[in-house]
C-alpha cells in the first residue's frame, strides 16, 4: 500500500534560488529590481554630471520670470511682461480648446459617417468609404498642412474686400468677396466669422479676481433650468404612462420650457449675430477672428479622427446581432424606438472605450500644431520658453508631466463611465 | 363540346417590366428607395459633380514638362485659355529623387534601391507562410546587409556587430546544459555586451586594415524622403513587435515588480505625444548619457519610435491575451509546459492571431508617424522635402501637387498594409463561424 509521504524537508541550498519554482520568481524579481535601480542610478548620475558640467542646477525658478514674447491667440490676458508660467497656462488652454472643439467636431463627423456607411444607399455608402479610407491612410500632418498652406497663402488680404466710394462711383466691385451668404471672410490674417453679441448685456461682476460675464451666466442657468424642467415633464409622463397605459402628449410643453425662457433672456439682452463688415480702412469690423493655425489644426484633426470614429461607430452597430433588432420589431417597436431603446444602448457599450481612446489620440495630436506655429503647450512651454531659457530638461519634463496628467484624467473618466455601462453579470 | 382553342407550346417568359430589371431596378432599390434616400443621393451626386468640376479640368490640363511653375502656368494658359487651372506635375518629374531619397548622393541611388529589393526578399517568408522556411536565414542577416548598403563604410562594422549575436548564441549553447536556460540567457547577454563594448571596435579596426572592403560612407544627414520613412518605419516595426510582446507578457505576469515596471513604462509612453518623445531623442538624451557621448540622430529617433510603438502594441496584445479562455492556460500547465514554452506554443499564437488587425493598424500608425521626424530636423518626405521644394524660387507657389504626390504614396503603402492584414486574418481563421 502506497503511502503519500510529505515532501522531503531538505535544507535550503543556494541553487534552489534558481531551480526551485517557489523561490525562482522571487530571485527574478530581486535581480530585476537591482538592475532597474542600477540603471536608474546611472541615468540620474549622468544627469547630475551633465547639469554640473553646464553649471545649471535643476530648478523651476525661471517659470516666474517675465517671458518676453508675444502669443497670437490667448484665451486669458497675457502680454510679453507676463511670466513663463502664464505663457504655459495660455499654451495649455490653447491645447485644450483645440482638443475640445476637435473632439466635438470629430464625434459629429464620425457618427454621421459611420451611420451613413451602413446606409442602403449605394452612392452614399461608397462616398463615405472613400472618405474613411483616404483619411485613415494618410498622415494627419499632411491634412494639417493641406488645409493650412492654402488658407494662408491663397487667401486675399482684408484690403481686397474694401469697397471705396471711388470704386462705387466707377461701378467696380472689390476683388475679393465673402463666402456663405456674405457672412464669412477668409483673409490672410484669419477667418472672420459671425459671433453672438448683445445690444444691452447684463454686465459682469468680479468674483475672487475672476470676472464673470453675467449674460453668459444667465444663458447657462436658464438653459440648465430648461433642461431640468423638460426632463421633469418627461418623468411625469412616464409615471402617468405606467399608471394608465396612455402617454400624455408632452412634446410641445417640453419644447416650450426648454426654449421659451431662453428666448426671453436672449431678447432681454438684445441678442444679435455680429456679422463681420468689410473694412473701411484696413481691417474687418465686428465678427470674430479665427486664426488660421487654430482653424487648420482643428479641422484637420476633426476630419482625421472622424474617419477613425466612423469605423468605430460602424463596427459597434454591426456588433449588435441582427436578432436584437428582429426581436425588437417582433415586440412591435418602430424602427426609431428600436434604434433608441435596443440597438444604441448596446452599441454604445462597444463604441465608448475605443471612442475615448480616439479622443486621447486627438488630444495628443494637438501637439502637431508646431507644424503651423500654433501656440499650444508645446509651442509655449516646449517651444519659445525652452529656447529662451535653455532649460531643456525642466521644460520637457514639465510638459510631459502635463500631457501625462491630461491623458490619465481622460482615461480615468473613461474607466468610470465604462464601469457604469458595463453589463451587470452574475 | 370541343376545345375551340388550346395552346400546344409554352409561351416564352415575358421580361419583367422596365422598372423591375436592370439598371432601373438597381437604381430604384439602391439610390431612390424613399424620399430621404433620394435627397441623400442627390446630395452625393452634387458633391461628386462639384469635385469633378473642380478637379477635372485641373487634372486634364496637367503639365509634365516644364522648368518652373511659371512655365507650367504659361503652358496651361496657352493650351486651355488664360483662366484655366492645371496641375504642374513637372515639379515631381524634376524633384522625384528628393522625395524618394532626400539628399542621398545620386550616384549611389542603387544602394537604397538594392536594399529595398532585398527587403522584399527578406520580408517575403515572414509575410507568406507558403514560402520555404530556409529563406528566414536571409531575413536574419538582412539588417546587417541593409546597414552596409545604406550607410556604407567598412563591411566589417555590421559583420562584427552581428557576430555579437553569434557570440551570445554560442555562449548560451555552451552553458545552457550546466546552469539552465534562464541563467544561460543572462550569461549570453553578458557575453554579447562584453563583445560589443570591448572587442567590437578593435576587431573592426584590425579587420579593416587587413582586408579593406568598404563602400563610400553616407552620413545620416543625407538621408531623407521616403528612404528615411522606410528606414525608421521598417526598423521600428521589426523591433517593436518583440518588445511589445515582452511588455504585454510582463504586464500580465504574476511577478509584482516586473508588472509594475511594465505598467509604468506603457502608461508613460502612451500618455505623452510622440512629438515630445522625439524631442527627448534630440534634446534630452544627451542629459541621460555619460558626458561627451553622442550617437546618430536617426538611431536615437528609431529607438524612441520603437518604444512608442511597443507600448501601443503591448496594449493591443494584452487585449488578445485577455480574450483567451482561462482553459488554454490551464491546459498548457496540465501538459507540463514551462512558462516560455507555454507562451510560445499555446498562448501567443492564439493571442497574436486575435490581435492581428489591431497590430497592423498600429504599424500603419507608426509608418504615418515617421513624418513627425521633420520636427527634429530630419528630412521627411511630407514636410522636410516639400518645404525644401516650395522654398525653391522656381517652384514657389506650388501648393497641391507635392502633397498629393506624397499623400498618394502613403495611401498606397498604408492601404496595402490594411488589405494584407485582412488577407492574413482570413488565412489564419480556424473557427467556422
Amino acid at each position: 500500500m502506497a503511502l503519500a509521504t510529505d515532501a522531503p524537508k531538505d535544507h535550503f541550498r543556494l541553487s534552489m534560488l534558481v531551480y526551485d519554482t517557489r523561490f525562482r520568481s522571487l530571485t527574478i524579481q530581486v535581480v530585476v529590481l537591482i538592475l532597474f535601480g542600477l540603471a536608474l542610478a546611472w541615468l540620474l548620475h549622468n544627469v547630475s554630471e551633465n547639469l554640473a558640467a553646464k553649471g545649471r542646477p535643476f530648478n523651476y525658478g525661471f517659470l516666474f520670470s517675465p517671458s518676453g514674447y508675444d502669443i497670437a491667440q490667448t484665451l486669458i490676458p497675457y502680454n510679453s511682461n507676463s511670466t513663463h508660467f502664464r505663457a504655459l497656462l495660455v499654451g495649455l488652454l490653447n491645447t485644450l480648446v483645440v482638443a475640445v472643439v476637435g473632439c466635438i467636431l470629430a464625434t459629429i463627423i464620425g457618427v454621421l459617417v459611420g451611420v451613413l456607411r451602413l446606409s442602403k444607399n449605394w452612392l452614399i455608402a461608397r462616398l463615405m468609404t472613400v472618405y474613411v479610407e483616404i483619411f485613415r491612410n494618410i498622415p494627419v500632418l499632411l491634412w494639417i498642412l493641406v488645409i493650412f498652406v492654402p488658407l494662408t497663402e491663397l487667401t486675399p488680404s482684408p484690403n481686397q474686400f474694401k469697397l471705396t466710394p471711388a470704386m462705387q462711383e466707377a461701378g467696380e466691385v472689390p476683388t475679393a468677396s465673402m463666402a456663405v451668404l456674405e457672412t464669412v471672410a477668409f483673409t490672410n490674417r484669419g477667418t472672420y466669422i459671425p459671433w453672438p453679441a448683445f445690444e444691452h448685456p447684463f454686465g459682469s461682476v468680479s468674483i475672487a479676481g475672476i470676472s464673470v460675464n453675467l449674460t453668459f451666466l444667465a444663458v447657462v442657468v436658464v438653459l440648465g433650468l430648461g433642461i431640468w424642467a423638460s426632463r421633469t415633464i418627461a418623468r411625469r409622463a412616464r409615471v402617468v404612462q405606467e399608471a394608465t397605459g396612455v402617454r400624455p402628449t408632452t412634446w410641445w410643453s417640453r419644447l416650450l420650457v426648454l426654449f421659451g425662457p431662453l428666448i426671453l433672456v436672449l431678447l432681454a439682452a438684445g441678442f444679435y449675430l455680429d456679422i463681420p463688415q468689410p473694412p473701411e480702412r484696413f481691417n474687418f469690423e465686428g465678427g470674430f477672428l479665427l486664426p488660421h493655425p487654430f482653424t487648420a489644426l482643428t479641422i484637420a484633426l476633426a476630419l482625421y479622427t472622424g474617419a477613425f470614429i466612423a469605423e468605430i461607430v460602424r463596427s459597434g452597430i454591426q456588433a449588435i446581432s441582427r436578432g436584437q433588432s428582429e426581436a425588437a420589431f417582433a415586440l412591435g417597436l418602430r424602427p426609431n424606438r428600436t434604434m433608441n431603446l435596443v440597438i444604441l444602448p448596446q452599441a454604445l457599450r462597444v463604441i465608448i472605450p475605443p471612442l475615448i481612446s480616439q479622443f486621447l489620440n486627438l488630444t495628443k495630436n494637438t501637439s502637431l500644431g508646431v507644424a503651423v506655429s500654433y501656440m499650444d503647450l508645446r509651442g509655449t512651454l516646449g517651444g519659445v520658453s525652452l529656447n529662451q531659457t535653455g532649460r531643456e530638461l525642466e521644460c520637457m519634463l514639465l510638459m510631459m508631466g502635463i500631457y501625462l496628467t491630461i491623458s490619465l484624467i481622460i482615461s480615468a473618466v473613461m474607466n468610470v463611465y465604462n464601469r457604469s455601462v458595463q453589463l451587470k453579470e452574475r | 363540346m370541343t376545345d375551340t382553342f388550346h395552346r400546344t407550346e409554352m409561351l416564352p417568359a415575358q421580361k419583367p417590366p422596365v422598372t423591375e430589371r436592370g439598371a432601373v431596378k438597381w437604381g430604384r432599390e439602391n439610390l431612390f428607395s424613399g424620399p430621404f434616400n433620394t435627397i441623400l443621393t442627390l446630395l452625393g451626386l452634387s458633391i461628386v459633380f462639384l469635385l469633378v468640376q473642380w478637379l477635372g479640368p485641373w487634372l486634364w490640363n496637367s503639365v509634365w514638362n516644364a522648368e518652373s511653375i511659371q512655365e507650367c502656368r504659361d503652358i496651361v494658359a496657352a493650351n486651355a485659355g488664360p483662366d484655366a487651372s492645371g496641375a504642374c506635375w513637372a515639379m515631381i518629374r524634376e524633384r522625384w529623387n528628393q522625395f524618394l531619397f532626400g539628399l542621398y548622393p545620386p550616384a549611389l541611388y542603387w544602394r537604397p534601391t538594392l536594399a529595398l529589393a532585398l527587403l522584399a526578399v527578406a520580408v517575403a517568408p515572414v509575410l507568406f507562410l507558403s514560402l520555404p522556411r530556409k529563406m528566414l536565414w536571409f531575413t536574419i542577416i538582412y539588417p546587417g546587409i541593409a546597414f552596409f548598403l545604406l550607410w556604407g563604410g567598412s563591411v566589417w562594422t555590421p559583420i562584427v556587430a552581428m557576430a555579437g549575436f553569434v557570440v551570445a548564441w554560442v555562449a548560451f549553447r555552451l552553458v545552457q546544459g550546466t546552469v539552465g536556460a534562464s541563467v544561460g540567457a543572462g550569461i549570453a547577454i553578458v557575453a554579447a555586451v562584453f563583445w560589443w563594448v570591448f572587442i567590437d571596435r578593435a576587431a573592426v579596426e584590425i579587420l579593416s586594415s587587413n582586408a579593406p572592403l568598404a563602400l563610400q560612407s553616407v552620413d545620416s544627414d543625407e538621408f531623407g524622403g521616403f528612404l528615411l520613412a522606410f528606414v525608421i518605419g521598417v526598423t521600428a516595426i521589426s523591433f517593436s513587435l518583440p518588445l511589445g510582446i515582452l511588455l504585454a507578457l510582463g504586464r500580465q505576469s504574476d511577478l509584482f515588480i516586473i508588472k509594475t515596471i511594465c505598467i509604468g513604462f506603457i502608461e508613460f509612453i502612451r500618455g505623452v505625444p510622440l512629438i515630445t518623445l522625439l524631442f527627448t531623442a534630440s534634446l534630452l538624451l544627451g542629459y541621460f548619457l555619460p558626458p561627451g557621448t553622442t550617437f546618430d540622430i536617426i538611431l536615437r529617433v528609431i529607438i524612441l519610435v520603437t518604444f512608442f510603438a511597443a507600448a501601443y502594441l503591448a496594449e493591443v496584445i494584452r487585449g488578445g491575451l485577455a480574450a483567451l479562455p482561462r482553459g488554454q492556460y490551464e491546459a498548457a500547465n496540465a501538459l507540463g509546459l514551462d512558462y516560455w514554452n507555454a507562451q510560445r506554443l499555446i498562448i501567443l499564437p492564439q493571442a497574436l492571431k486575435v490581435s492581428i488587425p489591431s497590430i497592423v493598424s498600429t504599424f500603419i500608425g507608426l509608418f504615418k508617424d515617421t513624418t513627425l521626424v521633420s520636427f527634429v530636423g530630419l528630412m521627411d518626405p511630407l514636410r522636410g522635402v516639400t518645404n525644401a521644394v516650395r522654398a525653391d524660387i522656381a517652384w514657389k507657389g506650388i501648393y497641391w501637387e507635392p502633397y498629393i504626390f506624397v499623400g498618394a504614396i502613403f495611401f498606397v503603402i498604408c492601404f496595402g498594409m490594411s488589405r494584407y492584414s485582412m488577407y492574413l486574418e482570413n488565412k489564419l481563421k480556424t473557427d467556422h463561424r
